[in-house]
C-alpha cells in the first residue's frame, strides 16, 4: 500500500495491527495526521514503550526503506548529512596533476561533484529514489546536543538542505519523518513547532496483553496474563527505572525458554535482571517483595 | 466550516490564555487536518487538536480539560466563569509533585511575611561605603544589611568549570580537518601545504541547586533564596530545587525575572515550608523524576541543608550515593558549619557525609565568596570515590573506608569534620 492512499484512521490501525503493532487510537490519529500532512512526527515516552517500533512497522507496512538516524552527543553535519570523500579527492588531484595542468576553477567543480559526496542518512532519505517516500527515523534526538536541532530546522520544515559547494538540495518525494526522543532533556520549541507530537505512555493492562498476544502468539494464555499483571504492578512500585512493554516481551520470552507456564517467585527473582536494569531497584524488589507484587497481580486478574 | 474556524481561533484563544503555547499559524493547520478526519468523531476531532497543538506533556491535562470544557453540547453553555475555574486550576491545581502548589499557602504564614517586605529601599551608588561585614552570620543581619549584602552577592562571579564535549570545530587540535585540507589546498595544486586542525569544543557545567527549607533552615532561606537566584541570573544553566515536605523546582521562577517580584511568592509554593523534612525523600523524587534529565552533562549539585532530617538514614545513605554517582561533583553546603564548634553528628550529615565531595560552610558571605572561588578552580576531572558498596541496603557500606572520599580546597573556610567515621565517635 502507498502511504499516500490510507484513506482513514481504520485502514491505518489495520496496517499497524498486520505488523503485529497495537496502537491505540490517539497515536493512530497522529501517525495518520503526519502522513496526511506531510509533517514530521514527534514521539516522546519512556523508555521501551514502542516509539521506534513506529517507525519500523510503518517502513515494513509500506513496503519502503527505512533510514535511521541514531543520535549521539556531537553528532554533526558530516555524520547526518554528507561528507566529502576525501581518500578520493586527494587521488584524484594526483590524477589531474598526471593528466596535465591543473586549472583551479575545474578542479573545485569536479572535486565538489556528487561523485564525491558521501551520504549519510539524511541525505540519502531527501535523494531516494522511486515512487515511495522512505521513513526517516532519527532516534533518541534528546541525546545529540542543542546545535544539531537547530540544524534539521530547514530540513524538517522544507525536506531540504543547503550544502555550500552543491547548492540547496529538495526533496523529490519528502520522507516521512519519525523523531524520538526519551525526554532526558527537553528539546527545542522551534523544533517542536514543526513537528506533530504524540507522548505514548505506558500500555493499560488490556492492550498490553494484546501486545503480547501479537508478539509472542506462543505465549501459555495463563502465564501471558500473569506476566503482564505483575509488570503492571511493578510499575506502580517505588523505582528508578520502570520496566517498558519490550522489557515484558524479553521477559516472557525467557519464561518460555525456561519452559515455565505460571509464575512463581523463585523463578522471578531468577529472571528480574529482563525487568529491571538498575541494581538498586533489584535490591529493593528482591525477596519479601516480590511474592507481595505477585500476589496483587494474581488478585487482579 | 466557517463556523467551525471561529469556533477554533476562540479555542486557541483559550490555551494560549491558559498558559498553553500555541500559535496562531497551527490553527490554519488544525484547519487542514480537519478536512482529513472525521469531525463527528469526538475522540478523532480530540486527538486531532491535541497532535497538533500540544508538544509537551504536561501540557496535555490541560489541554483536555479545557477541550472538554469548550467543546461540549451545546456550545452555547460556554460561559466566562468555566474560563476563570480553568485559569486557576492550571495556575494551582495540578497535582504533581514537581509543579509548584499553593496547597500550603495560608496568608498569616509568618515567612511569608518576612519575605513580602518591600525590597528597594538601598541606593544603589552608595553600597560601597556602606559594606556589610563580610563576616557576620545571616541569621543576623538587619533588614538593612540584607539589602545591602544582595547587592554584594550580586557582584560575585560563579562558574562552575568548563567541560570536553564531543563536538568538533575548526579550531587548534589534535586532529586534521581533512575537509579544510581538501579545500585550502585546492589553490597549490592540491599539495597539502596547509594543515588545517580541528579540535572539541568546550561547554559550561550545568548548575544543580538544591536546597532545604525546612523549619531548621528558615531563618537562612531568605539569604539563600537571593544567593540561589543570583547564581541563575549570571549562569546559562541553573537548576533550582526546593524541597521542605516535597520536592518542587523553582527553575523557572528563579530565573525569569527580577528577585524582587519573584522572591516573596516562593514561600506559598512549597509545600511545608518551614515545617520538618525527610532529606532521602526528596532526593529520591529528585533522582527518579530529575536526575535524568538535570544531571545529563557532568552537572555540578549544589546541596544546601543543615543535615536535620525526619527521615530514615538508610534512605539519605542510598540517595546521596546515587546522586553523587550521576553528578561530576557533589557540593553540601551547610549553614551550621559556619560555627566553631560545630560537629556534624546528626543522623542525617553522618549518613550523607561519606558520598559529599566538599562540604563547606554557608552562613555568611565570606562563605560565599570562599564558595565562588571554589567553583571557580574546581578540577576538570571527578574526584577519587569509594567504589560502589554492592549492598547498600544491607549496612555492608558501614564497613567502607570513610576517609577516602573529600578533596576538599585548601582554602582556611572549608573545614573536615572531626567525625569522618560513619558510626560517629
Amino acid at each position: 500500500m502507498l502511504p499516500a492512499s490510507v484513506s482513514s484512521i481504520e485502514q491505518l490501525e489495520a496496517l499497524l495491527a498486520r505488523q503485529c503493532y497495537i496502537a491505540d487510537r490517539g497515536l493512530a490519529t497522529s501517525i495518520y495526521l503526519a502522513l496526511k500532512l506531510q509533517r514530521p512526527l514527534l514521539l516522546e515516552g519512556e523508555a521501551g514503550v514502542g516509539k521506534t517500533d513506529v517507525a519500523k512497522v510503518l517502513a515494513s507496512g509500506f513496503e519502503t526503506d527505512l533510514i535511521r538516524l541514531q543520535c549521539y552527543e556531537g553528532l554533526d553535519v558530516s555524520h547526518a548529512l554528507y561528507e566529502w570523500n576525501y581518500a578520493r579527492q586527494l587521488l584524484e588531484i594526483r590524477l589531474m596533476e598526471a593528466a596535465g595542468a591543473v586549472d583551479r576553477q575545474t578542479a573545485a567543480r569536479e572535486l565538489f561533484g556528487e561523485a564525491f559526496l558521501l551520504k549519510r542518512p539524511l541525505l540519502q532519505a531527501l535523494t531516494s529514489e522511486g515512487d515511495r517516500p522512505p521513513v526517516l527515523l532519527i532516534d533518541e534526538l534528546d541525546r545529540a546536543d542543542e546545535e544539531f536541532e537547530g540544524f534539521l530546522l530547514e530540513l524538517l520544515s522544507d525536506f531540504q538542505v543547503t550544502i555550500p559547494e552543491l547548492g540547496t538540495i529538495r526533496a523529490t518525494i519528502p520522507p516521512i519523518v519519525i523523531i524520538t526522543s526519551n525526554r532526558t532533556r527537553e528539546l527545542n520549541d522551534a523544533l517542536k513547532r514543526r513537528c506533530l507530537y504524540f507522548w505514548i505512555d505506558y500500555p493499560d493492562f488490556d492492550k498490553e496483553l494484546r501486545i503480547v498476544n501479537a508478539k509472542v502468539p506462543g505465549a501459555p494464555v495463563r502465564l501471558a496474563a500473569q506476566v503482564t499483571a505483575f509488570v503492571q504492578e511493578l510499575r506502580a512500585a517505588d523505582l528508578y527505572k520502570a520496566a517498558g512493554v519490550s522489557e515484558t516481551l524479553d521477559w516472557i520470552a525467557a519464561l518460555i525458554a525456561l519452559d515455565r507456564t505460571e509464575l512463581d517467585p523463585a523463578t522471578i527473582e531468577l529472571t528480574l535482571g529482563i525487568l529491571l536494569k538498575s541494581q538498586d531497584d533489584i535490591a529493593s524488589v528482591r525477596g519479601e517483595r516480590i511474592s507481595e507484587i505477585l500476589n496483587r497481580a494474581r488478585a487482579g486478574t | 466550516m466557517s463556523v467551525l474556524l471561529h469556533n477554533l481561533l476562540h479555542f486557541g484563544r483559550l490555551l494560549h490564555s491558559l498558559g498553553l503555547d500555541v500559535h496562531a499559524g497551527r490553527m490554519l493547520d488544525v484547519a487542514g487536518a480537519l478536512e482529513h478526519v472525521d469531525i463527528g468523531r469526538r475522540s478523532d476531532f480530540y486527538f486531532t487538536l491535541q497532535t497538533l497543538l500540544i508538544h509537551r506533556p504536561q501540557d496535555i491535562a490541560p489541554f483536555a480539560e479545557a477541550f472538554r470544557v469548550f467543546w461540549r453540547p451545546p456550545p452555547g453553555e460556554w460561559s466566562t466563569d468555566d474560563l476563570r475555574a480553568l485559569g486557576e486550576q492550571r495556575r494551582f491545581g495540578t497535582p504533581r509533585v514537581d509543579v509548584p502548589t499553593g496547597a500550603s499557602f495560608t496568608a498569616d504564614d509568618p515567612s511569608l511575611a518576612t519575605l513580602a517586605e518591600p525590597g528597594e529601599r538601598v541606593d544603589p551608588g552608595s553600597y560601597a561605603s556602606q559594606e556589610v561585614s563580610r563576616v557576620k552570620d545571616f541569621e543576623q543581619l538587619t533588614d538593612e544589611e540584607i539589602e545591602r549584602a544582595k547587592t554584594m552577592i550580586a557582584m560575585l562571579r560563579w562558574d562552575p568549570g568548563m567541560r570536553l564535549t564531543r563536538r568538533w570545530a575548526a579550531r587548534r587540535g589534535d586532529a586534521l580537518d581533512l575537509r579544510r585540507v581538501v579545500r585550502r589546498n585546492l589553490r597549490y595544486g592540491g599539495e597539502p601545504l596547509l594543515l588545517p586542525t580541528r579540535g572539541r569544543t568546550m561547554k559550561r557545567r550545568w548548575l544543580v541547586v538544591i536546597c532545604d527549607v525546612s523549619g531548621s533552615m528558615e531563618r537562612y532561606a531568605r539569604m539563600l533564596l537571593h544567593f540561589i537566584h543570583s547564581l541563575a541570573g549570571g549562569l546559562d544553566h541553573v537548576e533550582a530545587f526546593l524541597f521542605a515536605a516535597r520536592l518542587t523546582r523553582v527553575t523557572r521562577e528563579l530565573t525569569s525575572r527580577r528577585a524582587a517580584d519573584v522572591l516573596p511568592a516562593i514561600p506559598g509554593r512549597v509545600p511545608g515550608w518551614g515545617g520538618g523534612t525527610r532529606i532521602g525523600d526528596a532526593l529520591r523524587t529528585f533522582n527518579v523524576r530529575w536526575g535524568r534529565r538535570v544531571l545529563g552533562h557532568g552537572a555540578v549539585v549544589l546541596l544546601i541543608s543543615d543535615g536535620w532530617d525526619r527521615g530514615e538514614p538508610a534512605v539519605l545513605r542510598q540517595e546521596m550515593a546515587r546522586l553523587q554517582r550521576s553528578c561530576h561533583r557533589l557540593i553540601w553546603l551547610n549553614p551550621l558549619l559556619g560555627s566553631a564548634d560545630y560537629q556534624p553528628l546528626t543522623r542525617g550529615m553522618q549518613a550523607a557525609l561519606p558520598f559529599v565531595d566538599d562540604f563547606l560552610p554557608v552562613h555568611n558571605l565570606a562563605s560565599l565568596e570562599a564558595l565562588a572561588e571554589h567553583l571557580n578552580r574546581l578540577p576538570g576531572r571527578r574526584p577519587a570515590r569509594p567504589r560502589r558498596p554492592s549492598g547498600l541496603a544491607t549496612g555492608l557500606d558501614r564497613l567502607l573506608p570513610a576517609n577516602t572520599r573529600r578533596t576538599g580546597p585548601s582554602s582556611s573556610s572549608t573545614r573536615h569534620p572531626a567525625g569522618a567515621d560513619p558510626l560517629g565517635p
